[in-house]
């Protein structure tokens, strides 16, 4: 029987990367994923698995990295400033085929910023998660149990694909309770890793690297991945349309300010506007189509964000110059109400009658 | 006919690409016999560094991983969790190590993880044409010392053995040099020391071994050797710093 119970963001998440079949977690501790290594340095050593405090995030990444590279299902969790410093390890990992879950549990910047929920890490998680050319799998659930949902999905991807997949939340959904059905706790049968560095010699052995002096051979090797990256943005682009049929007023939003988001629909929707929301749930690959497909019939769109405009950017030009596209946001770590979201629905709109 | 010398098992037949009369190649001899000696060539995972030895990969004959810069312990510390079994190794130069990688080292040798760090030091970054490192000795000309390594701006050459040897995580450190066949010979010794320690499950072991870099220290590969032994051997004294299976435990 599937279990229904009471879970703050941060540990079910943690439950559910359990449930999926991880064993190994590298971490430091940084506010607000707390809860998440806290639950992991708890359950891990009674399943036989292993939780390591790492020295920094630097630290911590190139332990799931070597984890990775000898075969593990691996993850780690840190938020904004730390997600900086694992940077270069998710470079490292992509140039070397790697896969992994790494979670980033948003708050605001630039620099140490702030504590509050925040997504100001859009453009870093979808555009740069670290130096080269380059993409990891980002997904951007909205609700407790949809982060316990995306975390065996994203494993799972990571692992098809061998690169790292990112869950980006924020401090929001990190800490707050919901109810959640968890995934039952059967035996995960983890895929074969045949490429995996654990022990092999002469013709057989493996290598992962991510250094390629010969430009034609890094070349290549680039292009391979963004042949994948391809199939990827094909077959695994998500997203939630709610009441978009007829909406002229085309809201857009991801994670905790979709949540804001679609309650303005809702109540501009009993206003007589018709609205709708478009919510992305993988933010890469961007469900372009699904903006393509929106732009036949919406007049407009207003795209809400925890921060100053990041996402915009992929709105405006899966939208093609289409119809106009607002923006509103709130940042800092401030999370716009449903009343500031009517006001801008309506601006959209053209006012209420 | 009795085969009384051949090339190690777990190096490839890849040639070599360091400068003439660096010891690099001694150095992966040595490790690659170590190896062959346990038998576990199938079950040893070794991680390179970022410098001279950014291709080790392709030498060692067995599953390798190629860190970032300075990583190389942390990268260890992940596969030996997942793979306690196997004997995992890293080999690092002295940037990688005792500059931009202090933090992995210092920290998996107080964990006292499991693994073993052969710690090339010769003074100097090689690979990226001779820029003062932090174990280039004092007054030593490099690209970015060019007048001498101040200590009064640029401080003091760290010894590494010396600073490891304090954490209680850290079971056997000896710094060896590769100058003559005779110190060659307790290098073996000291590498295979460290891997019957991580066999045996007793911790972190490093093996610091003095090694030359003639092009960019602007000398000759004989004329290199000699000034290992009147620089760098005063400065970085050869030895046993800890032992943890010795008698007493601590050595020195």
């Amino acid at each position: 029987m599937s279990q229904r119970v009471l879970m703050k963001g941060n540990e079910a998440l943690a439950e559910a990367a359990i449930r999926a079949g991880c064993r190994y977690f590298f971490g430091y501790p940084i506010t607000p994923q707390t809860e998440l290594a806290a639950y992991m340095a708890k359950r891990l050593p009674k399943i036989d698995g292993c939780f390591l405090q790492a020295e920094s995030e630097i630290a911590a990444i190139n332990m799931v990295l070597g984890a990775s590279a000898a075969g593990a299902r691996v993850m780690t969790s840190s938020s904004s400033p730390g997600i900086s410093l694992k940077t270069e390890g998710i470079s490292y990992m992509v140039g070397s085929d790697l896969p992994a879950l790494i979670i980033n549990v948003q708050r605001g910047g630039p620099g140490l910023g702030g504590i509050q929920p925040s997504q100001a890490d859009y453009w870093q998680a979808t555009k740069a998660p670290g130096h080269g050319d380059l993409h990891i799998l980002v997904f951007a659930p909205d609700s407790v149990q949809e982060m316990v949902d995306t975390v065996a999905n994203a494993f799972a991807l990571a692992d098809e694909y061998r690169m790292p997949a990112m869950i980006l939340a924020d401090g929001m959904l990190g800490q707050m309770m919901e109810p959640v059905t968890l995934p039952e706790e059967c035996g995960v049968t983890l895929p074969e890793k045949s490429w995996a560095t654990n022990g092999h010699a002469g013709d057989a052995r493996n290598i992962a690297n991510s250094l390629y002096i010969d430009a034609v051979e890094l070349e290549s090797l680039v292009r391979a991945r963004f042949a994948r990256y391809a199939e990827i943005e094909e077959k695994h682009s998500q997203h939630e349309a709610y009441a978009l049929e007829d909406a002229e007023v085309v809201v857009t939003a991801y994670g905790a300010s979709a949540r804001v988001a679609k309650a303005a629909v809702r109540e501009a929707r009993a206003k007589g506007i018709k609205a709708g929301l478009l919510r992305p749930i993988t933010l890469w690959p961007f469900p372009k189509k699904a903006y393509e497909d929106a732009a036949k019939t919406a007049k407009s769109f207003l795209c809400v964000e925890m921060s100053m405009g990041q996402m915009v950017d992929d709105v405006r030009l899966a939208v093609g110059g289409k119809r106009p596209v607002a923006f509103y946001g709130r940042t800092g770590g401030i999370i716009p109400t449903p009343a500031e979201v009517l006001g801008e629905i309506e601006k959209q709109a053209g006012g209420t009658e | 006919m009795a085969i009384v010398f051949e090339k190690p098992k777990s190096l490839t037949d890849a040639a070599l690409h360091y400068c003439p009369g660096c010891t690099h190649g001694i150095i992966h001899r040595l490790v690659a016999e170590a190896i062959d000696g346990l038998d576990m060539q199938s079950q040893t995972v070794g991680v390179a560094p970022v410098g001279c030895a950014v291709f080790a990969y392709n030498y060692f004959n067995c599953d390798m991983v190629e860190a970032p810069h300075g990583r190389a312990p942390a990268v260890a510390t992940g596969i030996k969790r997942v793979c306690p079994q196997n004997l995992v190794f890293t080999y690092q130069g002295d940037g990688d190590l005792a500059a931009i990688g202090t933090a992995e080292t210092v920290h998996a040798a107080s964990r006292g993880e499991n693994i073993t760090i052969i710690f090339v030091n010769n003074a100097i970054y090689g690979m990226t044409g001779g820029q003062m490192a932090p174990t280039s000795l004092p007054n030593q000309i490099t690209q970015t010392s060019p007048y001498g390594r101040d200590v009064k701006t640029a401080g003091y050459p760290i010894r590494v053995c010396e600073m490891l040897s304090t954490l209680s995580g850290t079971a056997y450190a000896e710094r060896v040099s590769v100058d003559s066949v005779p110190n060659i010979r307790k290098a073996a010794k000291a590498i295979r020391k460290a891997f019957d320690v991580q066999k045996a499950g007793k911790g972190f072991s490093i093996i610091e071994v003095l090694s030359t870099c003639p092009t960019n220290w602007g000398l000759n590969p004989v004329e290199s050797l000699d000034w290992l032994r009147d620089n760098m051997m005063p400065y970085y004294p050869l030895g046993v710093y800890k032992d943890k299976t010795a008698e007493g435990g601590d050595a020195k």
